[in-house]
């Protein structure tokens, strides 16, 4: 028989080394998913230990105690008041930082109340030494009754141990001393009849947030509503004495444990950085200045790798070719497969740049000063200044960056916030910008050492950014939110980023991204290439007929290419592109881009794509060439002058700019708002807007 | 009486006690910070708000609106 895989959750505040820990303990192990019915990130992975059992890490998010204020917070009570939850852990590890060991303990005692088997691993303890004082981690565990362990989740130290400790699951702590429970032991038992579980705690937790305990069924809610009201329960004021009453025992317990040390000034570094970063002009600039720069590095960063990837998959696309029977097969491959995946695949480097300074931005701590500095002006448009979190993530991706706004308490700021997120131009845009702006714009240097490119890119950033806080004000009109929220948030100290967990966040990003954005890509690539070499009854043999009659005098390249052009307007594909083209002719579209636009409506990168499939079965008779030598060889068939003019090239930007052109942020949107209503509201907005402000572009350039 | 907000930059006070909304000085608490701690006021936003303390050698950001809900007494 195989027995269940053992489940070891990491629990604890907000900012005290959890996910360094479950970096150390998992490695490259790691999965990413979502937890049952939320769309709460869920980080798990696999360990071995070293009797060579197996058992499951799961991270779980930071919270201060397991009375919830956020939603990304509800998760904790999700799993840990459920034992029937996939996720309920046989052992948890409360990570606990030492500097701040009061509150850290708080949580801890109550997950010991649980009578869940609790380690506690005590992190930080170099930063508690320079604040002057150590624990004694003997006395900790003798009192707290559980397994004490020191560890640097940084270095590594104190894994080891840790690691033997959970070869065995520890028995759960004895420690338990509620005294104010005892007055209402009457209704604790009424509740317990309700529930049918025996842990007072639990009951005590659950009678106490009702409406946050998604497990209970509804009927079972209603039942403990009404003893509620029966016993004119006050939960917040109680849930006040509970809390005093915890740290009265806590640092009774720290008093017998605490040994002073000789502090060290060590705040004075960050305190200085914080003058800069906060200062009224300077931190704006600061700001702005972090941001130019991410930018310019992704252009610059990004663009050796990006060459060697573009001249790679055309290299192989013209051996497969050469080395393989021509066929409609064949074709296949080279034109619909591999031209599609390129396309997504030769992005990975600027995503993964971008997300890496993301990441670099949330872990050294610059990101909680960017929500302070930005508050005020936030809330003037109706947000928050933790609104800037899902907006800055927003330049990696929609999708995480809206569920990032639960850490948002306010429902309105986070609707809000959630409504005007998709305008940040992320990482999907990225390769439709990089391919128009090399078309339009020239290679010019700007001041010596700054490229023209990266300065037209840094702008339509700005218009993500400019067109989100308009459209917020805009919103916050229309929905007619005044209300009143709240803001407290910890302004954590600066840290070093690890190396390794960027470099882990880079590389779980760019896979995620390459597998999702590539499963749609390589659909749309396929039915594409299917619409695009086929046309209804055999128009295509009739015109290729036609063309060999009316050019006879042609060299043998250039008649193919008047043959392949030829087709492809006849195909199914060249078919619905004239069909629309009505619509798009005045933003200065063509029936091509018509086909790459209709395209994007699933996912917005398939535009790169698409165009570098229309376009490489159209060059059929040309060497094997990138997609932007390719559009830079278009001309109009009115004019003879290139098609690709600043003015039809602004006039895509500023539509892939604004259109909700994503599957992925319509569904994620639907899942956190519950209704359709936000969806299609921000669809039918958004696609309005693009389609004016290019018509705009295309007509005043 | 005089609030978290009256604080000068660089000014410390003891924290007394909370005035009605709940929510916020339970957060308040579960955070750590608790009646009879040392606060001090290390520096406002650059629009004046919000303000941005320090208790126990950790620091909070929170509005001036919050921060007048907060009860404090010159050290």
């Amino acid at each position: 028989m195989k027995t269940k895989t053992r489940k070891i959750a990491l629990v604890g505040n907000p900012n005290v080394g959890k996910t360094s820990l479950f970096n150390q303990l998992t490695g490259l192990n790691q999965k990413v998913g979502n937890f049952t019915g939320v769309t709460v990130e869920r980080k798990s992975g696999d360990l071995t230990l070293a009797n060579g059992e197996t058992v499951e890490i799961i991270d779980l998010p930071g919270t201060y105690s397991l009375y919830p204020k956020s939603l990304d917070e509800e998760v904790v009570i999700d799993v840990l008041l459920h034992q029937q939850s996939p996720d309920f852990p046989d052992t948890v590890i409360v990570v606990v930082d030492v500097s701040n060991i009061e509150r850290n303990l708080l949580l801890a005692s109550q997950i010991i109340d649980l009578e869940i088997p609790v380690i506690l691993a005590l992190n930080m303890v170099e930063l508690a030494e320079k604040k002057g004082f150590v624990y004694d981690k003997e006395i900790l565990a003798q009192r707290l009754n559980c397994e004490v362990i020191s560890i640097n989740a940084r270095t590594g130290l104190g894994i080891q141990e840790l690691k033997l400790i959970l070869q065995n699951t520890p028995s759960a702590s004895s420690f338990r001393k509620y005294k104010f429970i005892e007055k209402y032991n009457e209704i604790i038992t009424i509740i317990q009849k309700i529930t049918h579980s025996s842990n007072t705690y639990q009951n005590w937790l659950v009678l106490n947030q009702v409406d946050k305990c998604r497990f209970l069924e509804d009927s079972l809610k209603v039942q403990i509503k009404d003893t509620l009201e029966k016993y004119h329960f006050e939960a917040t004021q109680i849930q006040k004495m509970e809390i005093l009453e915890r740290y009265a025992q806590v640092k009774d317990i720290l008093k017998a444990s605490r040994q002073e040390k000789e502090p060290s000034q060590f705040y004075s570094l960050g305190q200085n950085i914080d003058k800069i970063t906060l200062h009224p002009i300077g931190g704006y600039l600061v700001f702005a200045t972090i941001m130019f720069v991410v930018f310019q590095s992704i252009f610059t960063l990004a663009e050796y790798p990006m060459n060697f990837i573009e001249t790679t998959f055309v290299s192989l696309s013209s051996y497969l070719q050469t080395h393989l029977p021509a066929s409609k097969l064949t074709d296949l491959l080279t034109e619909g497969i591999l031209a599609g995946i390129g396309g997504v695949v030769v992005f990975i480097p600027q995503i993964a740049i971008l997300f890496g300074f993301i990441s670099i931005l949330e872990e050294s701590g610059y990101m909680a000063r960017v929500v302070f500095i930005t508050d005020k002006m936030m809330q003037k448009f109706g947000l928050n200044g933790k609104s800037v979190i899902p907006l800055i993530s927003g330049m990696a991706c929609a999708i995480p960056a809206i569920m990032a706004a639960r850490n948002i308490e306010d429902e309105k700021e986070r609707l809000l916030t959630i409504l005007v997120t998709p305008f940040m131009s992320c990482s999907a845009r990225l390769p439709i910008y990089t391919l128009i702006i090399s078309l339009i714009i020239s290679d010019t240097p700007v001041l010596g050492i700054f490229s023209l490119k990266g300065f037209v890119l840094t702008g339509l950033y700005f218009l993500g950014i400019f067109a989100a806080i308009i459209s917020a004000w805009f919103f916050q009109k229309v929905l007619n939110s005044s209300h009143k929220s709240y803001f407290l948030m910890e302004i954590p100290v600066y840290r070093m980023p690890r190396w390794r967990s960027i470099g882990l966040t880079m590389w779980q990003k760019s896979q995620e991204f390459v597998i999702e954005a590539g499963k749609v890509i390589l659909a749309i690539s396929i039915v594409l290439w299917g619409l695009a070499s086929y046309a209804p009854d055999n128009q295509m043999e009739i015109i290729e007929n036609e063309i060999i009659k009316e050019y006879p005098t042609l060299s043998e390249t250039e008649l193919e290419d008047k043959i392949a052009s030829a087709k492809l307007e006849v195909s199914y594909a060249g078919q619905i592109g004239k069909f629309i083209e009505p619509v798009i002719r005045p933003l200065g579209y063509d029936w091509k881009i018509g086909i790459a636009l209709l395209g994007s409506f699933a996912a917005r990168e398939a535009f790169v794509g698409t165009m570098a499939t229309i376009y490489s079965i159209e060059s059929k008779g040309e060497e094997e060439a990138t997609i932007r030598e390719l559009l830079r060889q278009e001309k109009n068939p009115q004019t003879g002058e290139p098609l690709y003019t600043s003015a039809l090239g602004f006039s895509l930007l500023v539509f892939y700019a604004f259109a909700m052109q994503c599957m992925g942020t319509v569904a994620v949107v639907y899942k956190e708002t519950g209704s359709w209503k936000y969806p299609i509201l921000q669809l039918v907005y958004m696609t309005g807007l693009a389609y004016i402000s290019a018509f705009l572009a295309y007509n005043l350039l | 009486m005089k609030t978290l907000a009256d604080l000068k930059k660089g000014e410390i006070g003891i924290i007394q006690s909370f005035t009605n909304d709940d929510t916020l000085s339970l957060k308040m608490l579960e955070m750590g910070c608790l009646p009879g701690m040392e606060v001090c006021l290390r520096c406002a936003a650059p629009l004046g708000d919000p303000i941005c303390i320090q208790i126990a050698g950790s620091s909070f950001a929170l509005r001036r609106s919050e921060a007048n809900q907060i009860i404090i007494k010159s050290n």
